[in-house]
């Protein structure tokens, strides 16, 4: 009997806490689930920059649809151009976009941004100071900060045997480490190198300026072992290169991957780049999308997403709020005396760009082609199309001669 | 009259996704940005002779390899028994079931310095060979993932051919060489013709496959075609242009191809 009263109340104890449990979820959700507006915005941003909830972090969008009732489209692009051709060639209806500096300029000069309406995001007060007003939009009219970073070498510890104060740009022109050496498979940041080298202006508009950094980079081809890009995650986790420029937002996956690499900053002076948030041309909930820039400033936000991203955040608040190991860290907030020495890339004019691409390609193929070579190959193509043509033409004349005669 | 109206959607099909795409890259090949008419897009495309050239050449590389691995395996699968002439096919087909850049991927990690082959040679005391970033290893990529293209048409043909013409070919005295050359041979032309084209074409126009074996140096047309579309300065117009002069030339290629096909045989597809 005692037994039975006993597992009664051991049932009574359960239910109840079930009925509990299942009150208090009620509760929780009715307290921040924001009635659904019915409006759904389309983000698109670039691969793996926003925090998504994988690995218990934080769903931001998922986040923002909670609290405002908004509903959010994510998608992703992989190149800035690639978000250039798409907007250019119209029908897609994107409300924020993540383009970086220089690609915003251009959109800024192609009349293809809306003027975003500051009322509405009262948290770009958060933004640092020396992040505001920067070149690439000049009157902060069009764009708020959302990361930045720099570009250094990362290097193989085991292969290369200097010192990290003494590697310089310079280390990627080296002959001792031909066939180690990688190399950016992205026309603007490999100029770059060579303009640092060559003490230009990584936006100069003289011809001649471009023409010596691409001679200067075909000087460079014989030592590199591959153009890439992200297959450096790879290239350098499995000691395939002993040296690679790239971004140093990527610095914590690939030194976390292979403890042998080291990543530098070269004190010549190098590139900073910002990705910022932007409301394209013909948006057609700009209010919902200033709130959703307003939202992504937000320090809890912005904290997990910098957290999830890797990359360096424009706001000291979230920076504050960060694992004093990276804010503290040279690697992702270098020192304000490499930060001085850092150029920032913006648009191009059309010519220029035209002939970057042109001298890219003459980069990589080792120099300029004659057309008569294109022209024979095709008329050789053509002759010896004629002239099986006229071969079977001949042979089928002599057979049916020949059948005629039998 | 009546397979007439059940023609004309794809017609329409044809017309929209086939006809305006193409004349879209014509009109793009002879404009300028602002749309004005002008050649200079045509005769930029001679600044990349040697990329041109280097395409053909390793499609065409690519192409022969693939032929001569693919034509005896076809051979042997149609004459296999039926039960295991279907598990052939299936391990022929097995790879295309995983994504191609997988594939890709995965050649990557064999071929690296630091890779699984080098590796493996490491043990015996051979290399380290520098495997990837070359044109050779462009060439494995496109024969490896081209290679089914190659095989299927000339087994669908070989299948087909009346065993009773080869033993008729036996009874009237003819070695087996002869056979083959007098009779397999002539009667499978239309699937090898087949194979070249679905082989040569997309091994011509590829850019995947030379950006991650052939370390980004070893451009190719389609690299050059990606370019200037998603590259730096997004100029549709020269990248119709070399689209354009691309498929002149495969067209010429193929024309010359076809001629080597007999009329009589429909096995074989046309461009």
């Amino acid at each position: 009997m005692k037994k039975l009263l006993s597992l009664i109340l051991m049932l009574c104890c359960a239910c109840s806490g079930l009925v509990f449990t299942a009150y208090a979820e009620a509760d929780k959700e009715g307290q921040t689930l924001a009635s659904s507006t019915g409006v759904t915005i389309n983000v698109y941003n670039w691969g793996e920059y926003i925090s998504d909830g994988t690995d218990d972090t934080l769903d931001v969008n998922e986040e923002f649809t909670r609290r405002t009732g908004i509903k959010v489209n994510y998608t992703t692009f992989a190149t800035n151009e690639e978000l250039f051709a798409k907007l250019s060639i119209g029908g897609s209806d994107y409300d924020v976009i993540i383009p970086s500096d220089y690609m915003i300029a251009k959109l800024i000069r192609n009349n293809m941004l809306e003027k975003l309406n500051f009322d509405n995001i009262p948290n770009f007060s958060l933004i640092d100071e020396k992040f505001r007003n920067p070149q690439y939009d000049p009157e902060n009219a069009y764009s708020v900060p959302y990361t930045w970073g720099t570009v250094g070498i990362f290097y193989n510890k085991n292969l290369v045997d200097i010192s990290e104060e003494e590697i310089g740009w310079d280390i990627l022109w080296d002959p001792k480490y031909a066939g180690q050496i990688l190399m950016f498979d992205n026309s603007r940041d490999a100029f770059g190198i060579s303009q640092v080298r060559l003490g230009q202006n990584f936006n100069t508009t003289e011809p001649a300026d471009w023409y010596a950094a691409a001679d200067d980079l075909m000087k460079q081809k014989p030592l590199v072992q591959s153009y890439v890009m992200d297959q450096i995650f790879n290239k350098m986790g499995n000691n395939e290169a002993a040296l690679a420029p790239y971004y140093a937002g990527d610095a914590a996956i690939i030194l976390e991957d292979n403890e042998d690499v080291g990543f530098v900053i070269p004190k010549e002076g190098t590139n900073l780049f910002v990705d910022a948030l932007c409301i394209p041309k013909g948006s057609k909930h700009k209010a919902e999308a200033e709130a959703y820039i307003n939202f992504m400033c937000d320090v809890e936000i912005a904290t997990a997403n910098i957290e999830y991203i890797g990359y360096s955040t424009p706001e000291t608040a979230v920076r504050e709020n960060l694992d004093p190991e990276i804010a503290e860290n040279p690697i992702f907030y270098p020192s304000e005396e490499i930060l001085a020495n850092t150029q920032v890339f913006t648009d191009l004019p059309d010519d220029i760009n035209l002939l970057l691409d042109d001298l890219w390609v003459q980069v990589k193929t080792g120099g300029s082609d004659d057309t008569i070579l294109l022209v024979v190959v095709l008329v050789g193509f053509a002759l010896l199309y004629v002239g099986v043509l006229v071969y079977k033409k001949t042979k089928d004349r002599r057979e049916q001669r020949a059948a005629r005669k039998k | 009259m009546k397979s007439k109206t059940a023609a004309i959607p794809y017609v329409i099909w044809m017309l929209i996704f086939i006809v305006v795409p193409m004349a879209l890259v014509v009109f793009f090949s002879f404009t300028d940005r602002s749309g004005q008419f002008t050649l200079e897009n045509i005769a930029n495309v001679g600044k990349y002779s040697t990329v041109f050239l280097r395409s053909i050449w390793l499609g065409a590389l690519a192409t022969a390899i693939c032929l001569l691995l693919g034509y005896p395996l076809a051979y042997i699968i149609s004459r296999a028994a039926g039960g295991r002439q279907s598990v052939m096919i299936m391990l022929v087909m097995l790879p295309m079931w995983m994504n191609f850049l997988l594939r890709t991927y995965a050649w990557m990690t064999l071929l690296e310095n630091n890779g699984l082959i080098n590796k493996a040679l490491g043990l015996i005391g051979l290399g380290p060979f520098e495997l990837i970033n070359t044109q050779g290893a462009v060439v494995l990529g496109m024969v490896y993932n081209f290679l089914p293209f190659m095989i299927l048409p000339i087994y669908s043909v070989m299948t087909k051919i009346d065993t009773r013409i080869i033993e008729a070919a036996q009874d009237l005295g003819a070695n087996g060489r002869k056979v083959f050359s007098k009779v397999i041979l002539p009667l499978s032309v239309p699937g090898i013709i087949t194979g070249i084209t679905m082989v040569f074409v997309p091994a011509v126009s590829t850019f995947i496959i030379s950006k991650m074996l052939g370390g980004g140096a070893n451009l190719l047309i389609g690299d050059l075609i990606d370019m200037q579309f998603l590259g730096n300065s997004y100029n549709p117009n020269l990248g119709s242009a070399i689209s354009l002069v691309l498929m002149v030339l495969i067209m010429i290629c193929m024309g010359i191809m076809n001629q080597f096909d007999d009329g009589e045989n429909t096995g074989g597809m046309m461009i």
